[in-house]
């Protein structure tokens, strides 16, 4: 069992020495490509021994649990690293075309690599001090990538990114020392065991709060976001995707475990919170995005409102709504990143992503407008895309413990969503070009066309994939969720159900 | 010895503060390195305290014999501090990159990315 959860771990770092060894060379990022590639297989094998056997854990170095580093696969954890190597495989195919030489000389290859081992790490680890680690390396390489090119925007962007991010990293690293010194273990499944048997539970709901403000500022959630639109638009196009797609979930991912398995002792003040905060975080990020004219600052915003529904799933806490939550999870990550990389699209040529100066693409590269349109209504949740879906699940969930409100905010914010891509569609698409020029794809040569519109196609064609077939993914995502409600089969996966 | 230790982290963490709200960002990156080194003693506190007693199992047994001192929050403290000193390197690069490129150690004046609005036009 041990090599199935490793590989997925081991792959990008590997992949990482391999491309920064190689660096100045063509070859550098053909590695990057087969690296992912090769991470979606092992990946997918992962997945199909989940799917068998519900949740498989794996101790690292031979040291039982919970001595040892323990590293798990449920089905959240699982799909969670199959739509990394997917997202990370688009990217890396996309990055051929759309990161210079300089960048690569620098090491973008091998930074990318790192990040995405990290996330991946993050998804499978067992060990809340281990987790910590693998958020760093996925800070420190993030940070890297942020900046790689050092333009002014960058490193503006960057002193923010990198400042706001430490700080949650210290809150997360005190909230462990407490946790730890309160448990006597680091290891999540035996903290689910032993939590609720402390004495003193207010200072666990304590602990937990620190916890929820460590892991709400990676997640972007009102009112700790603000690192996120000042920085989102800045790098290239590649790092923006994989930034939108994977960065924040991690975050989501980090609450959505701690907050179903180990703080769940106190949900009505936790839970009521978490509530408070994915209304606010849906409304402040939809309004920003609305006051907002250029695409990637847009959709910066948007990976914000969007976060809400994901902490509304959690917040809920019913079967339905968590089900929601990991079902919004899967559908944002194909859809955001592919987002990005259109707009990097239409920057190259229609020559900028400010709404004032682009405009023509519908009528000189309908391709890519068809291309736009199913992420864009997917995000907003028209039917039958995959948004629709996510929304519908979690609105339901609302309704069911009679959250008129809650309901009614997620439906609202929803059309104002509508409102922010009707808005890029009629500027940068619709219009014409400011400068009468027409920015049609031959301006890319044939291997850029296909290296820059295939991963958006492959996305696409997920996106319409779950949305035409949501019934084995939401079956899915109710599995999931009734794994996150009872801890149990996670806690004897690891534990092996020894006393 | 664990209230000398949390009055320490308190103070450190004060201090810190004051030196994050500064709007001179190299100030906010010293408040920065004091409050990680107030998370490390954090750990390290949480971890109880004992005096005296290195965590060495005596030759021939296979276990330490009576208390000792717990190992495992000193190796996390370890991990804690390598990665903070790595963190802490790069963002001192970093502003240092902002002061070349942008001319500023003042974070109100680092409006490049998020430009100001030009109001009344």
């Amino acid at each position: 069992m041990t090599w199935l959860l490793a590989t997925p771990l081991v792959l990008p770092f590997l992949t990482a020495v391999a491309a920064f060894l190689l660096r100045t060379r063509p070859a550098g990022r053909w590695i990057s490509v087969a690296g992912n590639a090769a991470l979606l297989v092992a990946s997918a094998v992962l997945m199909t021994h989940v799917l068998r056997e519900g949740v498989i854990a794996g101790q690292m170095g031979g040291w039982g649990a919970p001595f040892g580093i323990t590293l798990v696969a449920d089905y959240l954890g699982a799909v969670m690293v199959v739509i990394t190597a997917i997202t990370a495989l688009a990217v890396s195919v996309y990055a051929l075309s759309d990161i210079n030489d300089r960048k690569e000389h620098l090491g973008y290859h091998a930074l990318f690599n790192v990040l995405i081992g990290g996330v991946a790490g993050a998804f499978l680890t067992g060990d809340l001090f281990n987790l910590y680690v693998w958020f760093e390396v996925m800070l420190i390489s993030s940070f890297g990538l942020l900046i790689l090119g050092g333009s002014k925007a960058q490193i503006d962007g960057g002193v923010k990114y990198v400042t706001l991010n430490l700080i949650s990293t210290i809150l997360f690293l005190s909230g462990i020392g407490l946790l730890y010194g309160m448990t006597g273990t680091l290891n999540m499944a035996d903290l689910a065991r032993t939590v609720p048997t402390l004495e003193n539970q207010g200072l666990v709901t304590v602990v937990a709060m620190m916890f929820m403000v460590a892991f709400g500022v990676k997640a972007a959630l009102f009112p700790l976001f603000f690192w996120l639109p000042a920085a989102y638009h800045t790098p290239a196009f590649s790092v923006s995707a994989i930034f939108a797609g994977l960065l924040t979930k991690v975050g989501v991912y980090a609450l959505i475990r701690m907050f179903t398995l180990v703080f769940d002792g106190d949900v009505a003040f936790t839970h009521t919170i978490l509530l408070w905060i994915a209304c606010l975080t849906m409304v402040t990020g939809v309004l920003g995005a609305a006051a907002q004219n250029d695409i990637r600052k847009i959709l910066s915003f948007h990976i914000i409102s969007q976060i809400g529904y994901m902490i509304l799933g959690l917040a809920l806490m019913t079967p339905l709504a968590l089900a929601g939550a990991v079902f919004y999870l899967v559908h944002h990550i194909v859809v955001k990143a592919n987002l990005f990389l259109i707009g990097g699209v239409a920057e190259r040529i229609a020559g900028s992503t400010d709404l004032a100066r682009i405009g023509g693409l519908y009528k000189s590269a309908p391709l890519l407008a068809v291309l736009f349109l199913i992420p864009a209504f997917s995000l907003a949740g028209f039917p039958p895309l995959s948004g629709f879906w996510a929304k519908y699940i979690l609105v339901a969930a609302a309704l069911e413990v009679e959250g008129w409100i809650i309901a009614g905010v997620a439906l609202a914010v929803g059309l104002l969503t509508i409102y922010s891509m009707t808005k890029i569609w009629a500027e940068a698409f619709w219009k014409a070009h400011p400068d009468g020029t027409e920015p049609v794809l031959a301006r890319l040569t044939r291997a850029e066309r296909a290296q820059l519109l295939l991963p958006i196609a492959g996305l696409a064609a997920m996106t319409l994939l779950i949305g035409f077939f949501p019934e084995p993914f939401v079956t899915f995502a109710e599995t999931s969720a009734a794994q996150l409600l009872d801890p149990s089969a996670y806690v004897n996966a690891v534990l092996g159900g020894a006393e | 010895m664990d209230a000398l230790l949390a009055i320490t982290i308190g103070i450190l963490v004060a201090a810190s503060v004051y030196l994050m709200l500064a709007r001179n960002v190299l100030r906010f990156i010293f408040g920065l390195v004091l409050i990680s080194n107030a998370a490390n003693l954090t750990i390290f506190t949480a971890g109880r305290l004992t005096e005296g007693a290195p965590p060495l199992i005596p030759a021939g047994a296979d276990a330490p014999l009576g208390d000792v001192a717990n190992a495992l929050p000193q190796a996390l403290v370890l991990t804690a501090i390598v990665i903070g000193f790595g963190l802490f390197a790069f963002a001192l690069v970093l502003m240092f990159r902002a002061y070349t490129t942008l001319g500023t150690l003042y974070s109100d004046d680092m409006r490049i990315a998020e430009p100001r609005e030009e109001v009344g036009k």
